[in-house]
């Protein structure tokens, strides 16, 4: 399929059993302004890092804030930390902090053997 | 009983020694072996004169407090010098009093209680000596005393919060030299003897009643105050007076920050005098921070109590830096913490793979930045193209980014790894000469970057030689512009010079008071992680009113980020360097280039050019 250019999409099904709180909740005290993202995607568009590899910002906060953590932890190690999705955001979110508030969360909980 | 007056001063002394022997051994046995190879030889070889100077002229005469503000300076120099007179010329004294060169410290310090009649070779003039000496103290604790209650002033408009144990060493000190002159006029009042000051208030004393029953309490109280101030020093702010020597030395040795803490950044927080100059630099009270700035960075590192918040709440614009009359190393020292904080969470980047690297003369990379800002891409493709230029464009596609972000965040491993990947590239190319459009990639690439025989220019060193060889021609455009200094290139890497000299070419570039190491930042910096949109608009509003009052017709930056912050502020009309020149290349002279001549043939058509 992927030869025709076409898309295979993952499931969409949100898992509310597996709804895991304690990364968002950890980067929305800390940057409320993530509050206000509406998911336009524009970080996604200017992403330098998103035009080496599969990564999306964009799907990052989605599944932040799904609390689908699980997939975070590789994802989120590909930013470049370059600051372009800031700078384009029209919410004027600091994703450079949402970034690194994950990160750190990340590994909290990696030392701490809960994730 | 005679000697019971010394016990309080002996005891603060012996305590305050011993502490700073401990930390100086500390300090040192902290150093890695180079390091402590590097000091062992600055101070046994000429370098020592150099650290002694310095030590002289920063740590008790305040030449760079002098020079930002005269009273300031004064006050401060008046307390040290005159203190550090007291002290030697009060040995002097006694040496001569005891015909001794060996002299107890307490004899020399209490000198007048223990000698208080007197009457040796030249002792009237020591009294008057001393005397003028404590008057010049005394003139500096006046002006202290002033600056706590009127700091406007001396030039400041903000100093720091006390902490308790500044306080307790601050009152002490204050104490002590009203105290040494009531106790030394007592004296003077008994005997009947001492200087134009001690004699004129023994006098007043003398007036009071019998002198006698002051004699001990004030000498006492004197020798308390010292003893306080000598037990409260290590704990508080004035453990800078110590440090700041040792930092000297370290310092002139050649030691410098490392990527990670170590004794000498040690050194540098304990030098901190948290005099509070740094805190009117800083723009962000502006946005109503004030809790972030260098001096608290330094006293939270002192107390182990540094959060993310403020930790990576700062421009790292480095205006603290300039005015930091101890040479403290504000963004380095809060990068090193940034690293330390990040450490656990480095990125390893294994999607990068090793792209083809095209063969030319020259590479240019925009940045990431630069591609946010596509006028300024294309002026470099049209200046690339009319000079004729073998050029490579490295990221107009993709590649990632330079590094200097992740650095600014403290993610220096991971930094490497891009840097790596980016060099690999660069070297495969074959190009001798790197042309960088964003200050943010020219400070990673000259500074962390291993290039041999590949020399890193900034877009506007380029278009200057460009123009110097005659390759391109730019017309006048007559334009008054201001010209704002991008903090990573004019703090950052000291080019202050080349892109004035550049706009000097095709207008007039105005002359501003807050300019070069004083420029603002303008408010967009990746330094800083934390800072909100609403803030960054308060900083950017506050370098755009002072540009403003010089009506330029236009804004000059030669930084992407800078021009897409003012930009937004729809106050002036914001071009970038490369643009201006862009637009100054005169119509016909790009029309040669583009008709594909030889490099040769645009030379010899430079001439008849119109410039």
């Amino acid at each position: 399929m992927s030869q025709f250019d076409f898309l295979k999409p993952k499931s969409r099904q949100i898992e509310f059993e597996q709804f895991d709180d304690r990364i968002l909740t950890f980067v929305l005290e800390r940057e409320r302004s993530f509050l206000t993202c509406i998911s336009c995607g524009g970080c996604t568009a200017t992403c330098s890092a998103g035009k080496l590899t599969s990564f999306n910002i964009r799907k990052i906060g989605l599944s932040l804030r799904r609390g689908n953590i699980n997939d975070l932890s590789d994802e989120v190690q590909k930013c470049m930390f370059c600051g372009k999705c800031t700078l384009v955001c029209p919410r004027d979110i600091n994703i450079r902090n949402v970034v690194l508030l994950i990160k750190k969360r990340i590994a909290q909980l990696e030392t701490e053997k809960a994730l | 009983m005679e000697n019971i007056i010394s016990i309080p001063f002996l005891v603060g002394m012996i305590y305050l020694f011993g502490v700073l022997i401990f930390r100086c051994i500390k300090w040192i046995s902290g150093l890695s072996k180079f390091d402590k190879i590097r000091l062992f030889k600055s101070i046994t070889g000429r370098r020592l004169f150099l650290s002694i100077k310095e030590t002289f002229m920063e740590a008790l005469l305040h030449r760079k407090i002098f020079r930002k503000n005269p009273v300031l300076g004064y006050m401060h120099m008046s307390l040290a010098f005159g203190w550090f007179l007291l002290i030697v010329v009060g040995h002097l004294e006694t040496m001569i009093a005891e015909h001794s060169l060996f002299v107890p410290f307490h004899k020399a310090v209490f000198f007048r209680y223990y000698e208080g009649s007197g009457d040796f070779f030249l002792s009237g003039f020591f009294a008057f000596l001393m005397d003028f000496l404590l008057l010049f103290v005394l003139s500096g604790l006046l002006f202290a005393i002033v600056k706590r209650f009127r700091k406007r002033l001396f030039g400041l408009r903000r100093t720091t919060r006390l902490k308790s144990g500044d306080k307790i060493a601050l009152t002490s000190l204050w104490l002590i030299f009203p105290l040494r002159l009531l106790a030394e006029s007592t004296t003077a009042a008994i005997y009947h003897n001492g200087g134009f000051l001690t004699s004129g208030v023994g006098f007043l004393i003398d007036f009071t009643g019998n002198p006698a029953i002051l004699y001990y309490p004030f000498w006492m109280a004197y020798s308390l105050s010292l003893g306080f101030f000598f037990v409260a020093l290590p704990n508080s702010r004035y453990m800078h007076i110590p440090t700041e020597v040792v930092f000297i030395f370290m310092r002139n040795a050649g030691i410098r920050l490392k990527k990670q803490n170590d004794s000498y950044t040690d050194v540098q927080v304990f030098s901190c005098s948290r005099c509070g100059i740094c805190l009117d630099k800083c723009q962000l009270s502006v946005a109503g921070i004030d809790d972030s700035q260098s001096v608290y960075l330094l006293k939270n590192i002192r107390n182990k109590n540094l959060s993310d918040e403020k930790l990576f709440n700062c421009q790292m614009c480095g205006r603290c830096q300039i005015d930091c009359p101890v040479g403290i190393e504000t963004i380095e020292l809060r990068t090193v913490q940034r690293i330390e904080s990040t450490r656990e969470y480095n990125s390893s980047y294994d999607y990068l793979i090793q792209e083809t690297a095209t063969k030319a003369d020259v590479v240019y990379f925009a940045g990431c930045m630069t591609h946010l800002t596509p006028r300024v891409v294309s002026s470099m493709k049209k200046i690339f193209g009319t000079a004729g230029e073998n050029v490579w464009f490295m990221d107009e596609e993709k590649a990632p980014c330079c590094g200097r972000p992740l650095m600014l965040a403290g993610q220096y491993e991971a930094a490497r790894k891009l840097i790596e990947n980016n060099s690999r590239m660069i070297l495969d190319s074959g190009a001798h000469t790197l042309v960088v459009s964003c200050p943010i990639c020219y400070k990673v690439f000259k500074e962390d970057y291993k290039l041999p025989d590949v020399e890193v220019v900034f877009h506007a060193q380029y278009i200057n030689e460009l123009i110097d060889s005659g390759r391109l021609l730019v017309d006048i455009n007559g334009l008054r512009m201001v010209y704002h200094d991008p903090c990573e290139l004019g703090r950052g890497m000291g080019m202050y010079e080349e892109p004035r000299r550049l706009l000097g070419r095709l207008g007039e570039v105005v002359q501003m008071k807050d300019e070069k190491e004083y420029a603002y930042c303008c408010g967009g910096s990746l330094g800083n992680i934390k800072i909100s949109g609403e803030e960054r608009k308060l900083l950017r509003n506050q370098a755009l009113g002072a540009y403003e009052s010089y009506s330029p017709d236009i804004l000059v930056t030669a930084c992407p980020k800078c021009k897409k912050t003012f930009a937004a502020g729809r106050k002036m009309k914001v071009l970038d360097i490369a643009e201006v020149v862009a637009g100054a290349i005169p119509a016909n002279f790009a029309q040669i280039a583009e008709s594909s001549f030889e490099k040769q043939d645009i030379d010899t058509f430079a001439p008849y050019m119109p410039c």
